[in-house]
């Protein structure tokens, strides 16, 4: 579904006021995610996730270096083509809950986000009560704005507003985060029944145990590079099947495992 | 019950602020009169004065109450103040609530078009611009609303008067209507076309403020999470700006619009002496001059209240666009 090769991203930055310089935020990264599947891209704060889930929908800035290239089913994503397929074909949750307009209902919202798909008024509205309906918000969530929202209910009004354009390619940037326990497996649950339906899900996240419970494949992130690609059950007894010495530090630092942080890598591990 | 309770007691303590605020600015205003070194007797007889002698100055003083001490005096105005009286203006020999009325009928049409224009002007001027950053025509309405921002009001008020009245002629140079026609023959197409050009002053002032700050909301929005988010859902700028944009700039343009009514006020004194519109901004020059206590206390007064009513809007209309202030109507659900 979308294949990405030696994607290079750098922003630029001012260590003066008049001069300008450029920061490497990824570097020659390579991976695909497939039709079907959960495909889990983790990383430490600051490894770049983010920016890449933006490279691909084309919301760098202008004056983003990008470098690489993307397909998206085997045809070349260049940024006219992002702009004409999101919203469409790829969709984005977004990180921050930050991203729901306080000034608006929940049910506009995704409203909007389905006729922003393309759809006509009417079309629009039943696609968006059908997406409220299936994510369980019922009637006082729909008219509710997003300040009078419950964390869990915000993300699940996030999720409903990218599932609304029946996207093939949904990445969600860290989803999960600040949940408790019932509502993160709500969350992850909605994610893979989105691949159960054909589509391809990138999970974006810093947490390694709670991306495994639904991804079929992950990618390690570290400082803009991609560490490894694996299947998820590479990640199984000491990390053995794992080529990358990273991977396997990450793997055994969680507390199911050895929770055994390896000096090396003590600074990232305690992040990831 | 308790809502109505509730509502009850803030509009109570609202009405006691406001009676507060009129006090003082009546008796700041009073005790500026007080100090100024224009002598009443002297403003109301005018050229006259050489022709009085001082017994009958001494009369007129005392007839007026001039001879009491100050506080006396105000006490006196406080007093007929509480039975509704206003008093009487000498500038005008009429009363004061009269003189008031009059004026602010003349005054509201031209302020409140002015108002109103500079309001939805400077709002989609801000928009527009705010919607792209840097853009031509960003560049072109910031350059604009620089401009007219640092110009003051009677200079480019006399330019109008010059190119449009006195080069052109297409404008009237001064007053309400034609000299010498009884108020109430004027047509009413006359009344507007002796209006056009302080509206369009005032207006042209009025909204460089307002397209300022809503651009920068606007700019902010552009810039934050909310429209990311929006373009990563396949929306336009437009559609962004239409949608997100003008719940959010609305709330600075409509802060901003409610609160200048103050100087709006302030505005139209120095237009409505340029254009010799007989407005209340004019009868409160004359009132300053000539001493008239009365009628610039009434006028305080009145436009404090004005004022006052302005804020109190801006509160309550705030609660309507934004959803925060709101208090919440029903039990915060807690459990998904």
């Amino acid at each position: 579904m979308l294949r990405i090769e030696q994607l290079s991203l750098a922003l630029p930055y001012y260590p003066r006021f008049w001069r300008r310089r450029f920061a490497t935020h990824l570097d020659q990264l390579s991976f695909s995610v497939t039709a079907g599947s959960v495909h889990a891209v983790v990383g430490a704060s600051g490894a770049g996730k983010s920016l890449l889930a933006h490279a691909i929908m084309g919301l760098l800035p202008k004056d983003a270096q990008l470098s690489g290239s993307c397909f998206f089913k085997q045809t070349l994503l260049d940024e006219p083509r992002k702009r004409a397929l999101r919203g469409r074909e790829l969709a984005l949750i977004p990180q921050s809950l930050s991203a729901l307009d306080p000034l608006a209902r929940s049910q506009h919202q995704v409203n909007w986000a389905a006729r922003r798909a393309g759809l006509p008024p009417s079309p629009a509205r039943q696609a968006a009560s059908q997406a409220l309906a299936h994510y369980q918000l019922d009637e006082r969530a729909r008219r509710a704005y997003p300040h009078e929202l419950s964390g869990g209910m915000a993300r699940r009004v996030l999720t409903a507003m990218a599932h609304v354009a029946q996207a093939s390619l949904v990445i969600a940037d860290e989803p999960t985060i600040g949940l408790d326990p019932a509502q993160r497996s709500r969350v992850l649950d909605a994610l893979a029944a989105l691949a159960l339906q054909g589509k391809a899900v990138m999970l974006i996240t810093h947490d390694l145990r709670h991306a495994l419970s639904i991804a079929d494949r992950v990618t390690v992130m570290r400082e803009g590079r991609c560490v490894e690609s694996a299947d998820a059950s590479a990640f199984q007894g000491t990390g053995q099947m794992l080529e990358s010495a990273y991977a396997r530090a990450l793997w055994q630092a969680l507390p199911d495992n050895a929770f055994n942080v390896d000096t090396e890598y003590a600074e990232e591990s305690r992040f990831a | 019950m308790a809502l109505d309770v509730r509502l009850a007691l803030a509009t109570l303590r609202r009405l006691l602020r406001l009676g507060l605020i009129l006090l003082c600015v009546a008796s700041v205003s009073f005790g500026l009169m007080m100090a100024s070194p224009v002598d009443p007797v002297d403003a109301y007889l005018g050229p006259l004065v050489a022709q009085v002698s001082p017994e009958q100055r001494e009369l007129i003083a005392s007839r007026w109450g001039f001879d009491d001490p100050a506080p006396v005096q105000f006490g006196r105005w406080l007093q007929q103040l509480a039975s509704g009286n206003l008093g009487v203006s000498h500038v005008y020999n009429q009363p004061v609530g009269e003189v008031i009325s009059q004026r602010f009928t003349r005054s509201i049409a031209l302020l409140g078009s002015a108002w109103l224009l500079s309001l939805l002007l400077g709002f989609t001027l801000g928009v527009v611009a705010g919607a792209k950053e840097r853009s031509a025509l960003d560049k072109l309405i910031s350059a604009y609303a620089y401009l007219t921002a640092s110009t003051p009001t009677f200079w480019l008020a006399l330019l109008g008067v010059l190119l449009f009245s006195v080069y052109l002629g297409w404008a009237p140079a001064c007053c309400a209507g034609p000299v010498g026609v009884p108020s109430q023959d004027i047509h009413l197409a006359t009344r507007l076309h002796h209006l056009v050009l302080p509206v369009a002053t005032l207006t042209l002032l009025g909204t460089a403020s307002i397209t300022l700050h809503t651009r920068a909301r606007m700019v902010a929005l552009m810039r934050s999470d909310i429209a990311r988010h929006a373009f990563a859902q396949g929306a336009r700028r437009a559609d962004i700006a239409w949608r997100h944009g003008v719940r959010h700039a609305s709330l600075p343009a409509l802060t901003l619009a409610l609160a200048s009514l103050g100087e709006l006020f302030g505005g139209s004194i120095l237009i409505e002496q340029v254009f010799a519109y007989p407005g209340l901004g004019q009868a409160t020059v004359e009132a300053g001059l000539r001493s008239d206590v009365p009628l610039l206390l009434g006028i305080a007064l009145f436009t404090t209240l004005f004022v006052s009513i302005g804020n109190t809007l801006a509160d309550s209309l705030y609660h309507m666009v934004d959803p925060r202030m709101r208090r919440p109507s029903k039990p915060r659900q807690t459990t998904p």
